[in-house]
């Protein structure tokens, strides 16, 4: 496989590298093929596809304000699935029960949210007070709050503008044709997931392009043509392809939109910002990075003021999702979020870990947590792999961390 | 002369020893000749060389990592690890003590060496029996179930010798022992050690005090640049404070050090009066006490003595209040009256810190180069809190070539970088905040002579553009041959401001092992 002109020893070189930095890439890519062939492609429905996301779509907006706890030293934030127990029933009260507008009630919830995370943060950061304790107390009082503004029964989410504004579809006029019982169409057809998907290719190449140019004319370091285009195109054609999945069952759901806004903003924060840097420092070097007039105690609160804000986000969109909120809901959720930024490649002693691996790493949860469901595996099962998943990841992570001469 | 050394009673030999660290030659063919029964001191300057020494022989450095034989008692040693060295009684005591401060005076003596019954399991009843007898040994009048954290720093010393006798030392090996110790303690301590002496006991000590060295050595080795320089003998060589620190300090200074025209300006950027800085832990403890100085524009001045001696931590106390609690005094930039109440309002004030120990408290070693370089002065390379990443990488590309730091790339991990060049990334990072006033931790330990060289260049550049450096180090050469006025610091106070030009490395010398 050795390109002509390099030896093969810097060949190989290159090519572990590139398996050890995309494993967990090619992980996703295996374990995906291998439930297509176990299930005989029932994982690959049009149906299937489109749930892959909306199911885990708490789990990305968790991951994500996780993410930045750990970040700032492999610290993570436990109280985050009492908290959506807590959000979510408080909005389920105040609509169901006592009528509130929306809007407003949307607004309280992630005040809320994000009031409890400062009150975490605030402990954490400028009191030092352990996270995994704070959190862990979080998690009792929270859940235990949750239940009494539940009244300990379970309220149901019937209010439509609320719910539509979680988990409707994406309907364009013109380009959506919709059959239902009332209004029989003969020819019924969801094209706008097209028509938005290629806009978003389109999007992809020209700032691609663009990019390049723009680094052509400063002389600065450019990744190969082949590389770049490589990357856009195979990125587009899963594009394409989800979008087609997607016009085959009821289309793009405001869901969908709202997850991914989060992600690209997390992504963007983590990777573009300078406060987006100071986690990264914070995890690396607290010391040196407070010697480097950096606010240490800052940057854990904001983490958890953060991560409750995602948290009470999150409650909204499982109370839409599920439609109704009990004592139990959101039990262990915090849960799949740690194992996803681990699994994801985030480093448990923090200072490193991307937004992307993160996405890869509730991906690969997603597809095995799915595929297993299609075969047929208890929920047992289900824990079982998904523990030992995590467990390899990290082994993996940490022993070719070791051999590459890493800390 | 020849019947003299078949009489002597060799416990230790070590010849020939060289260790090197990545970048540095830490030993350079050190030889040691203990005789038993003796307490034997090991003197020289910080990073002489003299705990390595002692680690190599105790086995934290194990064999294969330098070069070298060591005989014990005539035997030929190659310790791999502690155990070996303890299996064969001979037992080191660090300076930072090993105690842990929760468990038992009895719990902490046979920490990793338990007394346990057939079924492995600890017997109490024995252990504090044992823990008794050799607390009495010490002379330590407490119960073996006091936590170590109730009893005093004097006290600790000596369970830490009592462990030693429970595991029946033969070579005793204390690293500066009383550096943590009043005078009262401290001699109670040394007359203890000269007991045991009279019982056989050998002992190796290593220290800075050269009034304990008179009081209680047979021999003292003297040990400069990782180099054994000689062995003074008590009875036999002159055995005096003076001939030790000429021992300790006699080479020469060369070319070591660039040209510059001094420079000094009338205006003085930085004055400090009446610092007082307290303990952040044991905030009764006074760290700086009543420290007034000023540096000039366009001058370098330097801060001379030992560790703990409170520079670092006056350093860090005027930077932004980093270390310390209920600190007091004045602070005057260009004559203004400042308070810097964080490290972003001295880095913004134009104070840079570049740190003692690049490692733990400098650099982030996972990060690039690029990204340590920015870091304190982000918004630099940012608009509205968006980072723009070519204009970083072009003033951290910048800044790399101004320190010529030596790598493939400013994407490089700092932690992959050699010695000196983490420095050079360090002090790019410092400059890139563009200070008026650069104060410098030991800039220069544990890089080559040739990095020292560059960074010397720099400081000069520095205060040839009209700014002002302070110098943090304990190698004294580098203090006389760099700074125009050096304060020399001792237990917290500033006993000496003396003129470079005029000083000499034996005055400082004598302030700095002053007792006060």
């Amino acid at each position: 496989m050795a390109a002509p002109g390099t030896t093969q020893k810097v060949s190989r070189r290159n090519i572990t590298g590139f398996l050890t930095k995309n494993s967990m890439t090619i992980a996703l890519v295996a374990v995906f093929a291998l439930f297509s062939i176990l299930t005989q492609g029932r994982l690959l429905y049009a149906q299937n596809m489109s749930n892959l996301l909306l199911q885990n779509g708490y789990v990305l907006v968790m991951a994500c304000g996780m993410l930045l706890c750990i970040l700032t030293g492999g610290n993570i934030d436990l109280s985050v699935g009492s908290v959506i127990c807590m959000v979510g029933g408080l909005a389920a009260v105040l609509i169901t029960n006592l009528g509130w507008n929306v809007y407003l009630t949307i607004a309280i919830c992630l005040l809320v949210g994000l009031g409890i995370g400062a009150w975490q943060g605030y402990w954490i950061g400028f009191v030092r007070i352990p996270p995994f304790i704070t959190t862990l107390a979080g998690m009792f009082i929270f859940r235990g709050l949750g239940r009494l503004v539940l009244d300990n029964k379970t309220v149901p989410m019937k209010n439509a503008s609320f719910n539509n504004l979680f988990t409707s579809y994406i309907n364009i006029p013109g380009l959506d044709v919709i059959s239902t019982k009332e209004n029989p169409v003969d020819n019924p057809h969801i094209w706008s997931p097209l028509v938005i998907g290629a806009i978003v290719v389109l999007v992809i190449v020209f700032l691609t392009v663009k990019g390049r140019m723009n680094k052509k004319k400063n002389g600065y370091h450019m990744n190969s043509a082949l590389m770049d285009y490589g990357k856009v195109g195979i990125i587009s054609a899963l594009i394409v392809w989800y979008c087609i999945k997607l016009s085959q069952y009821k289309g793009i759901s405001v869901m969908l939109v709202w997850v991914l806004a989060i992600c690209m903003i997390y992504y963007f924060i983590t990777s573009k910002t300078t406060v987006g840097r100071y986690f990264y420092a914070v995890g690396g070097n607290e010391k040196a990075t407070r010697l480097s007039g950096i606010n240490t105690n800052k940057i854990y609160f904001l983490a958890y003021a953060n991560m409750g804000l995602l948290a009470g986000l999150c409650g909204m969109l499982c109370l839409a999702r599920v439609g109704s909120v009990s004592g139990q809901t959101g039990t262990s959720f915090e849960m799949d979020a740690i194992a996803s930024c681990f699994i994801g490649g985030a480093s448990a002693y923090g200072g490193s870990g991307t937004v992307g691996g993160v996405v890869i790493g509730a991906m690969l949860l997603g597809v095995l947590n799915m595929g297993m469901s299609i075969l047929g595996f208890t929920d047992s099962w289900q824990y079982v792999v998904k523990g030992s998943v995590l467990l390899v990841a990290v082994i993996f992570d940490v022993v070719s961390k070791r051999k590459n001469g890493g800390k | 002369m020849k019947e003299e050394l078949r009489l002597a009673d060799i416990i230790l030999e070590m010849k020939n020893i060289t260790k090197e660290f990545p970048g540095v030659k830490a030993l350079d063919n050190v030889n040691l000749v203990v005789e038993r029964g003796t307490i034997h001191a090991l003197i020289g300057e910080n990073g002489a060389g003299k705990s390595t020494l002692m680690n190599v022989l105790s086995g934290i450095y194990p064999f294969g990592t330098y070069t070298g034989e060591i005989y014990y008692n005539g035997k030929l040693c190659q310790f791999k690890t502690l155990k070996e060295s303890e299996a064969q009684n001979i037992v080191i005591i660090h300076q930072e003590l090993a105690l842990i401060p929760l468990l038992s005076i009895g719990e902490n003596m046979f920490l990793g060496n338990e007394i346990k019954n057939k079924a492995g399991v600890i017997d109490w009843n024995k252990t504090y029996a044992e823990a008794d007898k050799h607390m009495k040994q010490v002379g330590l009048n407490e119960s073996p179930h006091t936590l170590i954290k109730d009893i005093g720093t004097g006290k600790q010393q000596l369970v830490e010798i009592a462990k030693a006798f429970s595991k029946n030392v033969k070579l005793l090996i204390l690293d500066e022992p009383t550096s943590s110790l009043n005078d009262e303690d401290a001699k109670m301590l040394l007359d203890l050690l000269m007991e045991f002496k009279k019982q056989g006991l050998t002992s190796i000590i290593i220290t800075h005090k050269l009034n304990e060295i008179i009081y209680c050595a047979d021999k003292a080795t003297i040990i400069r640049d990782g180099t054994t320089i000689e062995t003074l003998v008590k009875g036999v060589d002159e055995f005096s404070e003076d001939r030790i620190i000429k021992g300790m300090v006699g080479r020469s200074m060369e070319d070591r050090y660039p040209h510059r025209e001094r420079n000094v300006q009338d205006e003085v950027s930085l004055e400090v009066k009446n610092w007082t800085v307290h303990h952040p832990l044991y905030p009764e403890k006074i760290v700086d006490n009543n420290i007034s100085f000023k540096v000039h524009k366009g001058e370098i001045i330097g801060f001379s003595g030992l560790q703990g001696a409170g520079r670092t931590e006056l350093a860090m106390s005027i930077f932004g209040r980093s270390y310390g609690v209920d600190i007091s005094g004045e602070l005057y930039l260009h004559g203004k009256k400042k308070h810097l109440r964080n490290p972003e309002a001295a880095i913004r004030s134009g104070l840079a810190y570049v740190t003692e120990d690049r490692k733990t408290n400098g650099l982030l070693l996972n990060e690039s180069i690029r990204f340590n370089t920015t870091l304190p002065r982000l918004d630099k390379v940012s608009k509205n809190g968006v980072i723009d990443k070519d204009k970083e990488v072009i003033v951290a590309e910048k800044m790399r070539k101004e320190m010529g730091t030596k790598t493939p790339s400013i994407e490089q991990k700092v932690g992959n970088l050699s010695g000196g060049n983490q420095q050079k990334a360090l002090l790019g990072k410092w400059m890139f905040t563009e200070p008026d006033i650069l104060i410098m931790d030991e800039p220069t330990r544990g890089i080559d002579v040739g990095a020292k060289y560059d960074i010397y260049c720099l400081m000069n550049q520095m205060v040839a553009q009209g700014k002002s450096v302070i110098m943090i180090s304990s190698e004294m050469p580098e203090l006389l041959g760099m700074c125009d006025r050096i304060y020399v610091m001792n237990e917290g106070k500033v006993l000496a401001e003396l003129n470079a030009q005029e000083t000499s490395q034996e005055e400082i010398m004598g302030y700095i092992i002053r007792d006060n």
